[in-house]
């Protein structure tokens, strides 16, 4: 298993060298590597099937509890087949679809990126592990929403799409880490036998909220829904892929994952009852005023997504297996209804759907796989999506909420209705009625484009035909994962009872709006009045604020003049030095022990001060600069006087060198002229002196305590044996602190860089001009 | 203002500086020294050169530019801190040759891990320095 997830992040780095090759004739290879993980996971669903499950553990950091642990269950096996499945119609369709753009092994990958973290998020059973992939995923998804970067709305959407999915990370990190400290452990399989524990535990309801947090940002739920209709400006291949097929249902993953350990409760119930219900509500009507096919269905997805966190919260084992078997009908049906309104944009150059029409006689296989799909989509009779939504309603008929039952029920019926007709609108309308006339030189697309898109379509009306056949071996599994008992169950192709009226009636009243509802401009307009009112304006407004905030903020302190910076520095330091020396109380300092000076220490200090002098009085650059150098070499003496001379040498050197470095820069400096007034300038003594007396007072607060010597001491006995070095501190830097030394190695050769880059480049502008 | 007496001198202080800056860097386990120093020591060697003769000459006696010192540099620190690993200890362990070496002593990973900080230490310093200097030495021709 863990080979599944690395194969897909090697392929993925891989790209950079080799991904020039595949841009034309070895393009086909790239499909294999989801086709050969679909494999591998289809192998599993016996053994899963059967209700057992499968562990895999790798130690990573053992010492944090952070392990590479794998684990695959019904759950994991449903949302993994979805990932590789789709995957592999999604890459034979893209390699079509983007077949000669410039960035084509770039988007590939991303996209191999985006499959590993996918799977790395279902497969985990390590929330840290579970969090690094979910942060990836987000990451991937930025970069393809962004795909077309000269684009600017696509930029856009990109960044916002990231800033709400990256939001809810945070969240979702927080919850994870309480729980982790209720439950003492970071395995989610551990934690489900500490359920009790974490149930009863006061910060419950704080847990919850902050991981609905993360599931609903993730899964685009009211009111984090509006980033999904903007990350549409991605190429259509990965909005079937990540936004309608696997990414946005990371967050009912979640929802689904934790429901054994956190869910059943009141608060858990009621709030994904709630908020799931708003959003399919509010997305399927709001679909149905869409004119461009992928706004359609990007609404119809946030509903479907809204569907998925209503059915968890009713929390039953018949919402449960609803859930799984929507999920799967839907992933179908939508990536089909994505991909053909990807043949559509491509083929004809719009997705307008108040100017396609009739299009069934140029695509005729096409118009197929998209009749099939909406037709699973409205939920006909021997298509899968019946069965799904026939589940709908048993679960929201025998839901424990019995005062609820007809309000649950309800929601479920005028959701249903709105997307029947939006599946009807995008997967029917293009297709019949007359040909327009501009539309007439379009041909048919490439084998590669409809094939994936017709084999998906397919599936969705034979698993409708047996749904026992899919329920069996990949929903009811699922199902089981969310109530921790494994349990079987035989899907019916149908019921003859009152979920058969609902259902027809569902399907009648969705085609009646079809008919009737004439999506126009100016219906969008009308819609666009209320806007100001959106979450998303809302949002929007909140992440402008904050942007201002941390605009005023920075230029407070960052206003690009070097004395500034000093000046706030020397005064936060003096600030902090200050305080611990109050609170660390008085100095007690006893003159006695003070000795007598030698007479070369008074030189040195003599020279000290009047080399200070000279660089507060002199009017010359150069001046000042060689009495900082005196400055530099009288320490120096210091440091030879009482015995440190690694110090001495270093301190010597340095200072020769950072003279030269002076000299060099001042040469390039205007003229000498002193701009500042007497105030600036008593402001800028009393500041130094400041420092100076804090520094001073520090140095005989360390004389006057007593002294710890128990790390010297370690430093001093172990220097020769353990790293068989007799100078104590080059052994500690090269050897007991050497990641130190090398990471200031490092910071080094990034300052040299900087310096290279910045007069280098600058001076290459200026010679091209 | 190129001073003969200066010129003359470099070219004999340079060898000597630098070959002092690898016993600096050598008897650093032991005695006062070691990378940091040494590093230090053999760049102003090489700006005392360039001071006598320009940096352009000094550039010219370097073949390669002072930056790519740098990624050998903190390449060899890198190898040195990894290889325990290979030997199934924990990074950094340090490790050493049984015998000493002639002239140059104990000869262990530290000593490498020194090297890089000394290789790292001169690049830095020089591609600072030279870079400015070149860069004032362009703008006045």
């Amino acid at each position: 298993m863990l080979l599944t997830i690395l194969s897909g992040l090697f392929t993925s780095c891989s790209m950079v060298f080799i991904g020039k090759h595949l841009k034309s004739r070895w393009s086909f290879v790239l499909p294999i590597l989801p086709a050969l993980l679909f494999i591998f996971f289809a192998a599993h669903v016996p053994l899963i099937s059967s209700g057992n499950q499968q562990l895999q553990h790798f130690s990573w950091v053992p010492s944090l509890g952070v392990n590479f642990d794998l684990r695959l269950d019904g759950l994991s096996l449903l949302f993994a087949l979805l990932i590789t499945g789709i995957g592999t119609a999604i890459f034979t369709y893209a390699r079509y679809y983007l077949k000669g753009h410039i960035y084509f092994d770039r988007f590939f990958g991303y996209l191999f990126l985006f499959m590993s973290a996918m799977l790395g998020v279902v497969l985990s059973d390590n929330i840290i592990l579970l969090f690094v992939f979910w942060e990836l995923t987000s990451i991937s998804s930025f970069f393809l929403i962004g795909f077309n970067n000269d684009n600017q709305d696509s930029r856009k959407s990109a960044l916002t799409a990231l800033s709400i999915t990256g939001l809810g990370g945070f969240f979702l990190l927080a919850a994870l880490i309480l729980v982790a400290n209720i439950a003492g452990t970071f395995s989610i399989s551990e934690m489900m036998d500490s359920r009790a524990l974490i149930l009863d535990h006061p910060l419950y309801p704080l847990v919850i909220s902050l991981l609905f947090i993360g599931a609903f940002t993730k899964s685009a739920q009211f009111p984090f829904h509006f980033w999904l209709p903007g990350a549409m400006k991605a190429p259509t291949p990965v909005s079937a892929y990540l936004h309608s097929a696997t990414m946005v249902k990371a967050g009912i993953y979640i929802l689904a994952r934790f429901t054994p350990i956190l869910g059943g409760t009141d608060y858990w119930n009621y709030t994904l009852i709630i908020v799931g219900g708003i959003t399919m509500l509010y997305a399927s009507i709001h679909a149905l005023f869409r004119i461009d096919l992928k706004g359609i269905l990007a609404y119809s997805t946030i509903s479907a997504l809204g569907i998925l966190t209503f059915l968890i919260g009713i929390g039953t084992q018949d919402a449960f297996i609803a859930a799984m078997v929507f999920l799967l009908a839907h992933a179908l049906y939508k990536a089909t209804l994505f991909m053909v309104t990807g043949i559509i944009d491509h083929e004809t150059g719009t997705r307008d759907i108040t100017i396609l029409a009739g299009l069934k006689k140029v695509m005729p296989p096409v118009a197929l796989a998209a009749g099939l799909a909406a037709l699973s989509s409205a939920g006909l009779p021997f298509t899968f999506g019946f069965i799904g939504k026939d589940l709908v309603y048993e679960a929201t008929l025998h839901s424990p909420l019995n005062d609820y039952i007809w309000v649950l029920t309800g929601l479920a019926i005028v959701t249903n209705i709105g997307l029947v007709a939006a599946g009807f609108m995008a997967g029917i309308k293009p297709f019949t009625g007359k040909l327009p006339t501009q539309l007439e030189h379009v041909h048919m697309p490439s084998k590669s484009l409809w094939i994936p898109p017709l084999m998906l379509a397919i599936l969705g009306v034979a698993f409708g035909i047996f749904p026992a056949f899919a329920g069996n071996y990949l929903s009811i599994p699922a199902a089981s994962s969310l109530t921790a008992t494994f349990f079987t169950k035989n899907l019916q192709i149908w019921h003859f009872n009152l979920i058969l009226v609902l259902s027809i009636a569902t399907l009648l009243l969705g085609t009646l709006i079809y008919v009737l509802n004439k999506p126009s401009v100016a219906k969008l307009d009308k819609l666009a009045k209320f806007d100001k009112v959106s979450p998303q304006c809302i949002i929007t407004g909140y992440a402008n604020d904050i942007v201002r905030f941390a605009t005023w903020f920075t230029n407070l302190f960052h206003n690009g003049y070097l004395r500034s910076y000093h000046l706030k520095i020397i005064l936060f330091a003096e600030a902090l030095l200050a305080y611990k020396l109050w609170v660390s109380g008085p100095i007690k300092l006893d003159l006695w022990m003070l000795t007598y000076p030698d007479i070369y220490e008074v030189v040195i200090v003599a020279v000290l001060i009047g080399a200070l002098y000279i660089i507060v009085t002199t009017p010359s650059r150069l001046t000042s600069v060689v009495s900082m150098s005196v400055i530099g070499y009288c320490i120096c003496l210091i440091f030879v006087i009482y015995s440190a001379p690694d110090l001495a040498m270093t301190q010597f050197t340095i200072d020769t060198l950072s003279t030269v470095l002076f000299v060099l820069v001042l040469y390039k400096l205007p003229g000498f002229i002193n701009f500042a007034s007497k105030k600036i300038l008593y402001r800028d003594a009393l500041v130094s002196l400041g420092f100076g007396v804090t520094l001073s007072l520090i140095a005989l607060k360390a004389w006057s305590e007593p002294i710890s010597r128990e790390v010297s001491n370690f430093y001093g006995e172990n220097a020769y044996l353990l790293a068989k070095g007799k100078n104590v501190v080059n052994v500690i830097l090269v050897d007991f602190r050497g990641i130190d030394t090398m990471f200031e190695t490092v910071v080094l050769s990034i300052a040299a860089l900087g310096v290279y880059s910045l007069i280098r480049l600058r001076l290459k502008s200026s010679e091209r001009e | 203002m190129k001073s003969p007496i200066l010129q003359s001198a470099s070219k004999y202080l340079l060898p000597i500086l630098l070959l002092f800056s690898f016993f600096l860097l050598l008897r650093g386990h032991y005695y006062p020294g070691g990378g940091f120093v040494g590093g230090l020591v053999a760049s102003i060697a090489f700006v005392l050169h360039s001071f006598a003769n320009g940096t352009a000459q000094t550039m010219k006696l370097l073949k390669r530019k002072p930056l790519s010192l740098i990624p050998i540099g903190l390449g060899l620190s890198t190898i040195s801190m990894v290889m325990p690993m290979a030997f199934g200890l924990p990074p950094m362990t340090g490790l050493w040759f049984e015998h000493p070496i002639p002239v140059i002593g104990m000869v262990g990973s530290s000593l490498f891990f020194d090297l890089g900080v000394y290789l790292v230490v001169i690049g830095v310093v020089l591609t600072i320095l030279f870079t400015i200097a070149l860069n004032n030495e362009e703008e006045n021709s």
